[in-house]
């Protein structure tokens, strides 16, 4: 196998004192799917701010293609190729749709040295990225704030994308939408994947994780308890109880 | 009647200098999240700098610009090594940039002096207009909300119309996710602080030429910059419009119609204004 996009090496961090992910290590490889999967509080979005230099571990390593992102700066790590859609959406809400998807292309976000890594399925621009969120183009002169939860949803991956990221980081992107959202974002990840993008995805949705990811992980109070294939995770009927709270029973 | 209208006047161009100031500061604050004290003091090193500058160069733009220019480097100085060391503090902010302000105050004595002074003005803006109804009424004046108006404007379309405005307001908003998407966000506060220090350098030369330069100068425009901002909303730059003409025709009316309660005239209408909108006008929670 050729050196992963991205490989997170027993890592350790920090909130203050407060102990959060107590060694945790994955590899993704270029256009794959992985799936973090765990109850609140155990540590997922604790990987996600670790990997986007939010909040970088105190030990272990995590390499991008074959960059160390030790010490690096969240921007630098985004114009390297990492987007993160985070959890809550986190959209400006006192811009519009318009300024919200152009900010990543402003020049104080464009890195001096050319990224190498993308390749012409990846690229992501203005109108293309309206087309996969039509229902942006309507609102496109709308403020942020005053969107619908899907919609902020839709732009927050729509904004990540603009960067035309080669992984994305996608913090339960299903959180508080409705069943038909949902399948959109499914799709929408399929789509990303089959176009080359890596997602490194949250959810708690477990359903929607077991069908786009190509490898499951499990994190309970900042460990892996589980990794394999997706199909693994649904007969591992202990794990889906014990830190899922889903019975194997409801899963078939 | 006259006098009201006079009055008027006096107030907005007035306001043309509070905005001047008050900007920057909110500017500063919303995005940055720093209370500078030491604002005033900017002010007030801009505007003998300015002085200097249009004693020797005969020029009273020149006098402007490089009143606002010296101070970037100045500001850019203190942002860095000082105020940065005080991360979200605001306490330690408002005391360390206070005390910032008093040695530049100390600095500014012993280079200029302790005389009032006044940045001469030219030739052009010297005279006085007569408007209809037989209102006389110093040229200088007018000019200064010209130049308001100008900058006000200038503002407004860099912050609402351009994209670093746009990146500007959305490091309001969440700073985290603005460095998130590939943005350099300390660069992005070097530029908003210069643009805060050069802002106010050039008023204190602009108020120099009429409210004079002093040891203390600077303590009085700032408490006046603060009620501004507190009237607008921390933050918000059409606040700080909004809240500098409140401000200046309040002052105005105030010392005209009761000028034994000035202060009062400007401090009253504030704290209740705060009890109903505890972050101004334009402030938004959070
Ligand atoms: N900013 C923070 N400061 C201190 N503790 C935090 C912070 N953010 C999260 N935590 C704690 O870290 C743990 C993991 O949180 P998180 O990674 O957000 O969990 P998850 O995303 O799996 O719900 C929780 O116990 C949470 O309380
Ligand atoms: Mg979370």
């Amino acid at each position: 196998m050729s050196v992963p996009l991205l490989r997170v090496a027993d890592i350790h961090t920090y909130y203050g004192d407060s102990y959060v992910l107590q060694g945790v290590s994955l590899t993704l490889q270029k256009g794959q799917i992985a799936a973090i999967l765990g109850r609140n509080g155990m540590g997922k979005t604790t990987l996600i701010r670790s990997v986007a230099g939010l909040t970088p571990p105190r030990a272990g390593e995590i390499t991008y293609r074959d960059m160390s992102l030790r010490g690096k700066q969240p921007y630098a790590i985004a114009q390297a190729g990492i987007s993160i859609v985070p959890q809550g959406r986190r959209i400006f809400r006192s811009l519009s749709v318009r300024e919200n998807l152009l900010l990543p292309t402003s020049v104080l976000a464009r890195s001096s040295k050319g990224r190498n890594g993308d390749e012409p399925g990846q690229r992501w621009d203005f109108d293309e990225v309206l087309k996969e969120f039509p229902q942006l183009a309507e609102r496109i002169n709308h403020l942020g704030g005053s969107l619908s939860g899907g919609e902020q949803q839709m732009l927050a991956i729509g904004r990540a994308l603009m960067a035309n990221p080669e992984l994305i980081l996608m913090d339960e992107p299903s959180e508080g939408l409705s069943p038909r959202l949902v399948l959109q974002v499914q799709a929408i990840m399929r789509r990303l994947r089959a176009r080359g993008h890596a997602i490194l995805l949250v959810e708690q949705n477990l359903e929607l994780a077991l069908s786009v990811a190509d490898e499951v992980y499990v994190i309970s109070a900042g460990q892996f308890v589980f990794q394999g294939a997706p199909a693994g995770l649904a007969n591992a009927a202990q794990v889906l109880d014990q830190h899922l709270g889903v019975s194997g029973a409801k899963m078939v | 009647m006259h006098s009201g209208i006079l009055q008027a006047i006096n107030g907005v161009s007035f306001a043309a200098l509070l905005f001047l100031l008050a900007s920057g500061f909110t500017l500063s604050f919303g995005l940055m999240r720093v209370v500078n004290m030491a604002h005033g003091a900017y002010y007030l090193f801009g505007g003998y700098i300015g002085l200097t500058i249009t004693r020797h160069t005969g020029s009273f733009a020149l006098g402007v610009l490089g009143g606002g220019l010296a101070v970037i480097p100045l500001g850019y100085l203190i942002d860095r090594f000082l105020i940065r060391r005080t991360g979200e503090n605001h306490l330690a902010q408002v005391l360390l940039t206070v005390g910032i302000a008093f040695v530049l105050g100390d600095v500014a004595l012993k280079i200029w002096g302790g005389d009032s002074l006044k940045v001469p003005t030219p030739i052009e803006l010297r005279g006085a207009i007569e408007l209809p109804g037989g209102i006389i009424y110093p040229t200088y004046r007018f000019a200064l909300i010209a130049f308001g108006v100008f900058v006000g404007l200038s503002l407004w379309l860099l912050y609402r119309k351009t994209q670093i405005g746009a990146v500007v307001r959305a490091g309001v908003d969440d700073r985290e996710i603005v460095s998130a998407i590939g943005i350099n966000i300390d660069r992005l506060f070097v530029l908003v602080s210069a643009l805060a220090s050069f802002l106010a350098g050039m008023a204190g030369v602009v108020g120099g030429a009429f409210l004079t330069l002093y040891p203390g100068a600077e303590w009085e425009i700032l408490v006046y910059a603060l009620v501004v901002v507190i009237f607008g909303g921390l933050g918000s730059l059409e606040g700080a419009m909004i809240g500098a003409l409140i401000v200046g025709l309040l002052d105005a009316y105030g010392r005209w119609l009761l000028p034994e309660f000035s202060y009062f005239v400007l401090f009253g209408p504030m704290a209740i204004l705060l009890l109903f909108r505890p972050r101004g006008i334009f402030g938004r929670e959070g």
